[in-house]
């Protein structure tokens, strides 16, 4: 009994992760899947959410800064915004260059994020982290809270969903994956390319530091090494590109997928003796690099490949018609 | 035997069909014109000797040596030698280098060759260490004609090599493609200037909507008061 | 002063001369492959540790293995780019762009995996400086790295004005399709670019595990610098790579100093933000560069 509870434990916990990864994954999925636009600084997004929700709601403590204890809406919709406000500043630099740029430029503002965590120790206690940090629904017993916690992610999962699609399906969606697929003629068709282009990177940041700010709470502790490249970037990008690029399904199956094989791999190289178990940790960074590798190559659809709205298509047709 | 031969080519790019049967053959010495409005797929086919589009039908032959659909890279080693409308040259390389660069896959001492083509053009020598992206529109078109002539081809495709260019070096141009055709290399070129181009052409074909049209001789073009209404209109047609 | 030129100034070249061998070969893959190689930081990283093992083994001196190191790396790089880039050599460069994110994990991992992830010293002992005028004080390792750097760069430079290869790599990064329509053998010219980013990439590494140390961090820590340098310079301009990558050491190092008062005008834990917000000012005023690159 005691063993299934622990099972049922594990699968909350596999299922609330990959929650919050789904989050990440749409966000990403607005920047990359729609718009073409590469983020390599996931991690940075998500580690400012991540903060900021933390410092704002957790109890006065020496050690960095904060004491607001201000509630999780507030705490949420303020990491978002922060987030929103550097997406802006770094895609008024980039958006008008080709993606390589804000790949650079992304990845940069992810380390410089890394260093601020790193060096003002007085705001967040420096390399070791934030800890005690308010979760939702805590005082719940056993395994409600947990239970209700999952819940909250999910039906954030299930908004965002939601969302996502109504805005895909809608022209500012269509006006996307023109931009995507052909700039010139969506420039031709007056299109104002980089405000389009600045609403997507600024969306998906936002939901990349909401994910942030969960997962700093249902942690309850939060350390620089979140903003490690490893983890949470590149992890997301493998998730997106196995699920589906430009496909909102494809992007939530691809995180549940990838985390539960991320994590059931962990629980088995654990289980190694200590010096193998420390190698073989790179063993599965290294096939998931590869499995991002071959997807890239071979399926690049994904598993569930883009579906393109509607009228949009039935336009394409008749206009290939008519040439002939 | 014609060098050159286009047998009812079919093709264009991706999804949109351009060329719907379109022949046309370039026999030794020849300087032949493609004239025809915008979007009739001029250009379009002559990219397709070049191996620049996927032909679904047709055939293109060399020599009498089949090239359909061979990539460009190779298609050069056979004695094609293209020079595109725009972005001909490679601006930060000198004018030599260039030229240097046309004779790329040549395997032989190519200076004696540099040395001629100085002669056919002497702006070139003269700027022959000057990077060719700070030269004139005309004599930019000269180093790319100049590139291309580097490996003596078979036969030289010319992509509106006037375009863009004043009144003044347009002239200059056409009597640059006369004088390299005189060295004996045939000439396809496709040309906006239908009047002049004609002038100094053997043959050509007026293409619509990726067809034939009306083929002949210069001459007979010119003087064809169908041909001259629709395409050769006032002179320089747009 | 002369503490400022032994501690800042020398210090800052040294680090710049790095920077500038790994940006040449940034601004090669981008101007020729058209794409932003972010695996760049790990073919360094692979470098060092391949002349670590080849030290260990052999017991000579890292600079005497280097030109075996840089040929085993220039290897992988090329299996690499055959394996995982070339498949996307017709596909938008944003795909490579991706392959390449991935091979910066794979690398890592693979060096991590087989060398593990301790602190590793590529020479022993610590070298006592040189002396000049009582007081400027050069460590000899230091006038080895700039010495070698000087030497590479002509060869770079002899290389890509005097040879036909180096010529088709120029022409090439004018225009890629141009160079096809010439006839020249672009996957020739594409093996030319790995081989010597590859095994410039190797130097810079090596050059900076004799300065410093060696630890499987070292590779992504240089990328975001060179990258720096490579936009700062231009795009496309491999002596405007130097000139960044020179800027941008002398900058970090110099950004410590004390110009106002005694302590550090930047805090020395910001130092490495010193390239990005130099990077991020060159794509705000001026992408191309201080020496007119592309701009994509």
């Amino acid at each position: 009994m005691d063993q299934f509870y622990g099972i049922f434990l594990y699968v909350i916990s596999l299922l609330t992760m990959g929650g919050i990864y789904a989050i990440l994954a749409l966000g990403l999925n607005i920047q990359w899947g729609f718009t073409g636009l590469f983020n390599a600084g996931i991690a940075g997004f998500f580690a400012i959410g991540a903060y900021v929700s933390a410092l704002l709601t957790t109890a006065p403590s020496l050690r960095h800064l904060g004491g607001y204890e201000l509630p999780y809406i507030v705490s949420f919709a303020v990491a978002m915004a922060v987030s929103g406000i550097i997406a802006w500043g770094v895609g008024k630099v980039c958006l008008k260059l080709r993606a390589d740029y804000l790949a650079i430029a992304t990845i940069g503002i992810a380390e410089i994020f890394r260093l601020i965590l790193k060096n003002e120790t007085w705001a967040t206690n420096g390399p070791r982290g934030v800890s005690m940090i308010p979760k939702p629904f805590e005082s719940l017993p056993e395994p409600w809270n947990q239970l209700a916690f999952l819940g909250l992610i999910l039906a954030t999962v299930v908004a965002i969903y939601f969302l996502l699609e109504t805005a895909r399906r809608s022209p500012w969606g269509r006006v996307m994956t023109a931009i995507r697929e052909n700039e010139k003629s969506a420039m031709a068709a007056g299109k104002d390319i980089e405000k389009f282009r600045m609403e997507a990177f600024v969306v998906g940041c936002m939901l990349m530091a909401l994910a942030g700010a969960f997962i700093a709470h249902y942690l309850k502790f939060i350390g620089p090494n979140a903003t490690d490249p490893m983890t949470s970037t590149f992890l997301v990008w493998v998730m997106l590109v196995v699920g589906g690029s430009a496909n909102n399904k494809g992007a939530i199956l691809g995180a549940f997928l990838m985390w539960a094989i991320w994590s059931a791999s962990e629980i088995l190289t654990s289980r190694l003796p200590d010096e193998l178990a420390i190698r073989t940790a790179y063993i599965r960074i290294f096939l998931i690099g590869l499995a991002l590798q071959i997807f890239l190559q071979k399926f690049p659809k994904g598993i569930f490949p883009e579906v393109r709205p509607k009228p949009e298509r039935r336009e394409v047709v008749t206009e290939s018609n008519a040439s002939r | 035997m014609s060098v050159l031969e286009l047998d009812a080519v079919v093709g264009g790019y991706g999804d949109t069909q351009i060329l719907h049967g379109v022949s046309m053959k370039v026999d030794p010495g020849e300087i032949v014109v493609i004239i025809g409005p915008n979007g009739a797929g001029k250009s379009t086919a002559m990219k397709a000797v070049f191996g620049l589009l996927n032909l679904s039908d047709g055939k293109v032959s060399l020599d009498g040596e089949d090239i359909t659909n061979m990539p460009p890279e190779q298609v050069v080693r056979h004695g094609v030698c293209y020079v595109p409308q725009t972005s001909n040259i490679f601006p930060s390389l000198t004018v030599e280098e260039n030229l240097e660069m046309g004779a790329f896959v040549r395997e032989d001492d190519f200076r004696p060759r540099l040395l001629e083509l100085y002669e056919v053009f002497p702006p070139l020598a003269e700027k022959r260490k000057q990077a060719a992206g700070t030269l004139s529109g005309g004599q930019r078109q000269m180093v790319a004609m100049a590139k291309a002539m580097m490996l003596e081809p078979k036969i030289l495709l010319l992509d509106e090599p006037t375009a863009g260019l004043s009144p003044k070096y347009r002239g200059e141009i056409f009597s640059i493609v006369k004088t390299v055709n005189a060295t004996g290399t045939p000439i396809l070129m496709v040309e906006q200037n239908a009047k002049q181009a004609l002038k100094i052409a053997n043959r050509g074909y007026v293409l619509v909507d990726g067809k034939n049209k009306y083929q002949g001789s210069g001459q007979d073009l010119l003087d064809d008061p169908e041909v001259a209404e629709m395409f050769l209109g006032g002179g320089a047609a747009a | 002063m002369i503490e400022f030129l032994n501690f800042y100034l020398i210090p800052g070249l040294v680090l710049g001369s790095i920077y500038a061998l790994g940006a040449i070969g940034i601004t090669l893959t981008f101007s020729i492959l058209r794409f932003a190689n972010f695996a760049h930081g790990e073919t360094m990283l692979l470098g060092v540790y391949i002349t670590w093992s080849l030290v260990q083994f052999s017991g000579l001196h890292p600079l005497v293995v280097l030109p075996v190191a840089a040929m085993l790396t220039v290897l992988a790089v090329l299996v690499i780019d055959r394996a995982f880039y070339k498949p996307f050599r017709t596909s938008p460069t944003i795909m490579v762009v991706i392959a390449s994110f991935g091979m910066m994990l794979m690398v890592r991992s693979v060096v991590q995996f087989f060398w593990g992830v301790q602190l590793k010293g590529m020479t022993p002992g610590i070298q006592r400086p040189m002396v000049f005028f009582d007081s400027l004080r050069i460590s000899p390792k230091h006038v080895t790295i700039i010495g070698a750097t000087l030497v590479l760069m002509l060869a770079v430079h002899y290389l890509l004005s005097r040879t036909k290869i180096g010529k088709a790599m120029r022409a090439m990064s004018d225009s890629p399709e141009l160079a096809k329509l010439t006839g020249i053998d672009t996957e020739k010219v594409i093996r030319m670019t790995w081989i010597v980013g590859g095994a410039l990439a190797t130097a810079a590494g090596v050059f900076l595990a004799i300065d410093t140390h060696i630890d499987t961090n070292m590779g992504f820590k240089m990328l975001l610098p060179m990258f720096a340098a490579a936009i700062l310079g231009g795009i496309g301009r491999p002596f405007g790579a130097v000139a960044g990558g020179l800027i941008i050491g002398v900058v970090e190092e110099i950004s410590s100093y004390p110009w106002i008062g005694t302590e550090p005008l930047l805090n020395p834990g910001y130092k490495a933000g010193v390239a990005f917000a130099i990077m991020i000012a060159m794509l705000l005023w001026r992408p191309s560069g201080l020496f007119k690159g592309k701009v994509f």
